[in-house]
């Protein structure tokens, strides 16, 4: 910041700063009036009435919501631009799911409250499993992981639960590859499992033989991405799907992805056992900062009595939710998996996306998708490093040997581009190429956005290899803060306010 | 269509510059077989007036609580969320924002969540909080996981107060692990005896306050006795407004709080999302599972925020990290901040009273009831009542929705092997209710029973 | 007379008598970028070679420390717990991760000398 830019006030124009809440108080002052309580019976507080005050900051409305709103404006949202992060599907949240999921009949429901009075409810549930089970071509969801995470360990705790009952519970071994998302792996050991990595060959897809040399009868399961964090179309996965169930295990699929294939492709139809879907990428429900999200993970005619509760089953007068294993004999639920029903508010903007779109335009979206990811790739190819030759699907992966020799990282890169006015791509993932850039357009985006995006990074590339490394490093520099120091964050962890 | 900006023309553009005749080129690499050629059995694309009438048509399906007398609680209560909350959240650069892994782009959800982690800490009297986990239910599994890892031991002690939804997804992560849980039988009365049970082996006894019926302990002799053993207090909040009137699990001696954040900022949306709060100790920090935001300098040394000490985390440690989590309940969490942070110490201090004021109200006026007694010798906004020794509280429940009252739900709903608890209803009652839904609940009752 | 070994993970190991003190080498140091935190193993704890005996978090990374050689622990670098930094300014000095004392000197002629490590780095990148 040059002298001719410093203020009084710390402010820049509308870059305003903004103290934390705990610096803003006054106490006595109040946002919500409440009428008063009268005198409080203490018999019934079994003599654990509040010693000493709570310690938060009194403020009144108009400071609350200006608080807020100058926080707001220091955040890049999709709403903001381009958003181009790999495998995260950061595509238009549209308004009308906010609109719908705000109805006081949707809204204002209890979960407990007697099943007849909820009907309306349980219809969201079931219309929202009926059209991921025909879009995937699986017989059984389970509607309640409340994210991709707990979607996969649901899906492990199907696989495991099932080779328990049929006495193979010796099959502890789960496959991943390299190039897996770390959930992946986490997910598996959070089930008992061991992880067993598998490499990938040179084209950036699984290496079958390396899989299938890893085969035994203490395999529980292979979990794979596809497309996978290259951005590639697992080419022989009928192939895997065949040597996995000869060996008798499982085939997981991790849905991060499933944005490239939806309406054009059943997974069922690659011979894939579970997978589950983020319905805050692949059906675009908004991803709040890092949350909330849901999982819903579609099982195999195999796996599906292993489904946990609760569930809902249509029961010839109306809908029913089941949550107690004896409701329902043939049913083996391996438990639970959360409190209550399930992620219900994520699971009415998902079905409103999915009505608005329909099937049609579904198919739609995975098609502009991949053509939005290859044209990034054609245009930049020549000017970026790609490690692997196209086509690729809705994501598309370059590494930074372009880079070589220019002092600029791919974290530099990175932080040149927000100036630039763009969120930057997932940098340095997956693992198995140098200094990764991993970039998902989406189908939101228009061709004159990726044109503009094109160009500023074509022009960053050719700026980096001009020697303008110097520049890259005080980069960002027009950003509210610049380059925070994580490593002091780390040795010196301060994760809340004190007095 | 109105999400897909491509017109054919720009399509056609765009694969001329690929070098692709056609779209389906592009996906060359599905195998044949596997690339569908029919179109799928759903419907095809509709405007938003048709969309907004399908949603109207389910909703106009269910009773809403706001449409009827209601007294359900059981882990989800209904509190007045202020208009402000609602209309902040909708700020496009909250609601449309990732992960903040980019903070310099992200410093407004970086520090919404700093503040939310200190509120979280600051009601539960602990020393720091996590950036939330998807619900109650989940970050109590979770504190079990932990305290076996701090602890190195190997067995967990679930209370017979513990919310039955806790419990069971508790057993479920447990399952397949080195851990084990030793449940007890439901407590409605705050009979069961836990520091007996604590032993050499155990990591660590999971107790909610006030208890799924109602009872708030004083927690004190338990974290004694857990201290001495070595063994960790999980302590589980259902309604953290009850934290602004009685005493945090922190001063008791917790050394792990866990809690459904819904009733603040969220409304109960039919149980989902949830917002699931996890505080601890300084000294566990490390084994805390979740995300942290943590405070920092940037490159001209102004005061910023990151998210830190990552590497216990999944996408570094892969197998080996605290837990697979990788999404918290992130705009659930700015909800929840947004809310408690328009209450204040003074508000939230009233609503609390508030509330127990008026759960004391609608005991008061059940006693006027005959062969119906409260339970619960302690309660916040939410007590068990026994109908008599013969009554079915289900059927009861039945009853009063049939005359359209939202009557609490009967313990039976998550006990159906309990013939003991039968009888018992769980009551809530918060801010929400009038004396006119009071004595309507009141007259039904007396009629039905 | 103390000699000091590698192994292929970045280790090293100085032996004076029949006590060795492990750390992480200079290049192990570098690929992790700076650390952030480091935990030691307790004194008494018996390792065999290769176990997992301690772990260096970076910002980015988290790696386990294997040890060289069977031995039981006799110390931990206390100083890490206030300075990991220490790790990144002298990783073959002030910043050792822990002392144990040798099961079976034999087991050190199965690592590499400086020369080997030093060949050995120059087939990576």
């Amino acid at each position: 910041m040059t002298e001719s830019q410093a203020t009084f006030s710390g402010n820049r124009g509308l870059m305003l700063e903004e103290a934390l809440i705990f610096e803003l108080g006054h106490p006595g002052r109040v946002a919500v009036d409440l009428p008063d309580p009268g005198p409080i019976d203490l018999d019934r507080l079994g003599g654990c009435r509040r010693a000493a005050p709570v310690g938060l900051p009194d403020l009144a409305e108009p400071q609350v919501v200006r608080h807020y709103t100058r926080l707001s404006q220091k955040n890049y949202g999709i709403d903001s631009g381009l958003y181009p992060l790999g495998s995260c599907t950061m595509k238009h949240n549209p308004r009308l799911s906010e609109k719908v999921a705000r109805l006081p009949g949707l809204a204002d429901l209890h979960p407990f409250q007697p099943q007849a009075t909820v009907q309306g409810a349980l219809e969201v549930i079931d219309s929202l499993a009926h059209w991921l089970k025909v879009l995937t071509g699986m017989p059984e969801v389970a509607m309640s992981p409340a994210a991709g995470a707990h979607g996969e360990w649901c899906g492990l705790m199907a696989i495991r639960a099932y080779h328990e009952a049929k006495g193979q519970g010796h099959r502890r071994r789960v496959l991943v590859p390299e190039s897996a998302h770390g959930t992946n792996p986490a997910s598996a050991a959070m089930c008992g499992f061991t992880v067993d990595p598998i490499p990938a060959k040179e084209n950036g897809r699984v290496d079958l033989d390396a899989l299938k040399a890893k085969l035994g009868d203490d395999v529980a399961c292979l979990m794979l991405t596809n497309p996978n964090t290259c951005g590639l179309f697992e080419t022989e996965i009928l192939e895997i799907a065949a040597a996995i169930h000869e060996a008798g295990a499982f085939f997981y699929c991790d849905g991060a992805n499933f944005n490239a294939i939806v309406g054009r492709v059943r997974i069922a139809d690659l011979g894939i056992d579970a997978m589950h879907i983020n319905l805050h990428k692949t059906f675009a429900t908004p991803h709040g900062g890092g949350g909330p999200g849901a999982g819903p993970t579609v099982l195999s005619a195999e796996l599906a009595p292993f489904a946990p509760l609760p569930f809902v089953v249509a029961d010839g007068a109306g809908l029913k939710l089941v949550e107690h294993a004896a409701e329902i004999p043939e049913s083996q639920p391996f438990g639970r998996v959360k409190g209550y029903h399930g992620q219900f508010g994520v699971f009415i903007r998902a079905l409103a996306y999915i009505l608005s779109m329909g099937a049609d335009g579904l198919r739609q979206a995975s098609t502009d998708a991949v053509l939005n990811a290859n044209y990034l790739l054609a245009r930049l190819a020549d000017q970026l490093s790609a490690p692997f030759a196209g086509p690729c699907m809705h994501e598309c992966l370059f590494d930074d040997s372009f880079l070589k020799d220019t002092g600029v990282t791919t974290l530099d890169f990175a932080k040149a581009l927000i100036d630039e006015g763009f969120h930057p791509m997932t940098m340095y993932f997956p693992l198995v190429v140098h200094g990764a850039l991993l970039m998902e357009p989406t189908e939101s985006e228009s061709k004159e956005t990726l044109d503009q995006f094109i160009a500023v990074v074509g022009g960053l590339a050719a700026k980096a290899k001009a020697g303008a490394a110097e520049d890259f490093k005080q980069s960002p520099r027009l950003t509210p803060r610049r380059r925070l120091d994580e490593t002091l964050a780390a040795r010196n962890p301060v994760l809340r306010w004190k007095a | 269509m109105r999400y897909l900006p491509h017109t054919d023309a720009d399509r056609q553009e765009m694969l001329a510059a690929i070098g692709a005749p056609d779209a389906e080129a592009l996906f060359r690499d599905v195998p044949a077989a596997a690339r569908l050629t029919k179109p799928l059995d759903l419907p095809g694309s509709q405007g938003e007036l048709e969309v907004e009438r399908a949603f109207q048509g389910m909703a106009r399906k269910n009773l809403s609580a706001g449409c009827a007398p209601f007294f359900i609680g059981a882990g989800i209560y209904r509190h007045h969320v202020p208009a402000a909350v609602d209309q902040l959240l909708l700020r496009g650069e909250f609601l449309t924002a990732y992960t903040p892994y980019q903070p310099e782009v992200s410093q407004g959800t970086l520090q919404a969540l700093f503040e939310f982690q200190t509120q979280v800490a600051l009601l539960t009297g602990m020393d720091a909080a996590n950036a939330s986990m998807y619900d109650g239910a989940t970050a109590c599994a979770e504190a079990a996981v932990m305290a076996a890892r701090v602890t190195k031991r190997h067995k967990v002690i679930l209370s017979g107060g513990l919310h039955p939804h806790f419990r069971a997804t508790t057993e479920t992560v447990l399952r397949y692990t080195e851990i084990t849980a030793e449940v007890l039988d439901p407590d409605p009365l705050g009979f069961e005896d836990l520091i007996g049970r604590i032993g050499p082996d155990i990591a660590g006894v999971v107790v909610q306050n006030p208890g799924f019926f109602g009872g708030i302990r004083d927690l004190r002799p338990l974290a004694e006795a857990c201290h001495q053993a070595g063994a960790l207090l999980v302590v589980a909040v259902t309604d953290p407004v009850s934290l602004g009137l009685i005493e945090s699990p922190g001063a008791m001696g917790a050394d792990i709080v866990v809690a459904e954040g819904q009733s603040l900022g969220m409304g109960m949306s039919f149980g989902g999302p949830g917002l699931g709060l996890f505080a601890t100790r300084d000294k566990y920090v490390r084994q805390m599972p979740g995300r942290l935001a943590g405070q920092t300098i940037d490159v001209d040394g102004r005061r910023g925020f990151v998210l830190t000490l990552s590497t216990r985390e999944q996408h570094i440690r892969r197998e080996k990290a605290t837990s697979n989590i990788c999404t918290n309940s992130g705009l659930c969490a700015l909800a929840f901040s947004m809310h408690l942070t328009l209450l204040g110490e003074t508000g939230l201090a009233r609503l609390a009273e508030l509330n127990h004021a008026k759960a004391v109200r609608l005991e008061t006026k059940l006693k006027r009831l005959k062969g119906v007694r409260v339970v619960s010798q302690s309660y916040f906004n939410e007590f068990a009542l026994r109908l008599g020794d013969e009554a079915d509280a289900a059927q009861v429940v039945e009853a009063l929705a049939a005359r359209g009252i939202l009557a609490g739900v009967p313990a039976s709903r998550f006990y159906p092997d309990y013939p003991e608890l039968a009888p018992v209803l769980l009551l809530a009652a918060t801010e929400t209710n009038t004396e006119a839904d009071i004595d309507a609940l009141v007259a039904a009752l007396e009629e039905v029973l | 007379m103390s000699q000091t070994r590698f192994t292929k993970d970045h280790e090293w190991i100085r032996v004076e008598g029949d006590i060795g003190t492990v750390g992480i080498t200079d290049y192990a140091q570098h690929a992790l970028g700076d650390i952030v935190f480091v935990e030691t193993p307790n004194p008494g704890t018996a390792l065999v070679k290769g176990a997992e005996a301690a772990v260096v978090e970076s910002v980015k990374a988290a790696s386990e420390v294997y040890s060289p050689v069977a031995g039981t622990v006799t110390e931990g670098n206390a100083d890490l717990e206030e300075k990991p930094a220490l790790v990144n300014e002298s990783p073959e000095g002030d910043g050792w991760f822990f002392k144990l004392r040798l099961a079976d000197a034999g087991q050190l002629a199965e690592l590499m000398d400086l020369a080997a490590y030093q060949a050995y780095l120059k087939t990576l990148d």
